[in-house]
C-alpha cells in the first residue's frame, strides 16, 4: 500500500516536471517546481515507511526547510535579478 | 489493529489521488492563478493525508512527533509560497484569464464610464476655452 501512494506521488512528479517545462511564464515554472519539492518531502517520508526505516523523515524535514528557502530565493531572483536588491528601492 | 490499517490505507489512497489531481489541474488549467489554486489547494489536502495515513502507521512515538512536524510545516509554508508567488505575479502585471462574457461586460461598463466621464469634461473644457477667449 506504500507502493501505490509512492506511484501516486511519483506520477504527480512528473505532471509537476512536465508543468515545469511548458510553463509560459517563469512564475508557472517556479509554481511546478515548488510543487515538485513538496512532492519530494512525501516521496522521502513514503520511501522510509516502504523501506521499514522510518529514520528517513530527518531528511524529509530537512527538505521542506530547504525547499521552502530555495522557492523564495529563486522567486526573488527571478523578480529582481539579484538576491541582495532591496526590494523597497529597486522598484523595477 | 486492522481497522486503524484500513483507515491509514484509505488516507494513502485518498492523499495520493488528491496529489495527482493537484498535478493535472496543474497541467489544464487556463491561466496563471487558476494554476496556483490547483496546485496549492490539493497540495496541502493531499500532503496533509498522505502524512496522517503515514501517522497512523507510525504510533504515538518519536517517528509520529517528526510526522507531525513536517505536517505543520507543509501546512504553514504551502500557502505563504503560493502567496508569495501570487504577489508577484501580479505586481508583474500577469494578466487574470476571463471568460468572454464576463470580458464583455467588462468592456461595455468601461465604455459606458468613458462616456460619462467625457459628458462631465465637456462643460468644463467648454467654460475653459471660454475663459481663455
Amino acid at each position: 500500500m506504500f507502493a501505490a501512494a509512492m506511484a501516486g506521488v511519483l506520477v504527480t512528479m512528473l505532471l509537476a516536471l512536465i508543468a515545469a517545462v511548458r510553463g509560459p511564464t517563469v512564475y508557472d515554472r517556479i509554481l511546478a517546481v515548488n510543487m515538485f519539492g513538496t512532492k519530494t518531502v512525501l516521496l522521502i517520508a513514503v520511501s522510509g515507511f516502504l523501506a521499514g526505516r522510518p529514520e528517513f523523515l530527518d531528511l524529509a524535514l530537512v527538505y521542506a526547510l530547504v525547499n521552502f528557502i530555495g522557492t523564495v530565493a529563486v522567486l526573488k531572483f527571478a523578480r529582481f535579478g539579484n538576491l541582495g536588491s532591496d526590494a523597497r528601492r529597486s522598484s523595477r | 489493529m486492522a481497522a486503524v490499517d484500513m483507515a491509514s490505507w484509505f488516507l494513502l489512497l485518498s492523499g495520493a489521488a488528491f496529489c495527482i489531481i493537484g498535478g493535472i489541474g496543474l497541467l489544464r488549467m487556463p491561466d496563471f492563478y487558476a494554476r496556483t489554486h490547483a496546485a496549492g489547494v490539493t497540495d496541502t489536502l493531499g500532503a496533509g493525508l498522505l502524512l496522517a495515513g503515514l501517522l497512523l502507521q507510525a504510533g504515538p512515538t518519536l517517528i509520529g512527533v517528526k510526522l507531525v512536524l513536517i505536517f505543520a510545516f507543509l501546512e504553514l509554508v504551502g500557502p505563504t509560497a503560493g502567496h508569495a508567488l501570487f504577489k508577484a505575479a501580479y505586481a508583474d502585471g500577469i494578466k487574470v484569464h476571463v471568460g468572454e462574457d464576463v470580458a464583455e461586460q467588462v468592456a461595455a461598463e468601461s465604455a459606458a464610464a468613458t462616456a460619462i466621464s467625457a459628458a462631465s469634461d465637456a462643460p468644463e473644457a467648454a467654460a475653459a476655452e471660454g475663459e481663455d477667449a
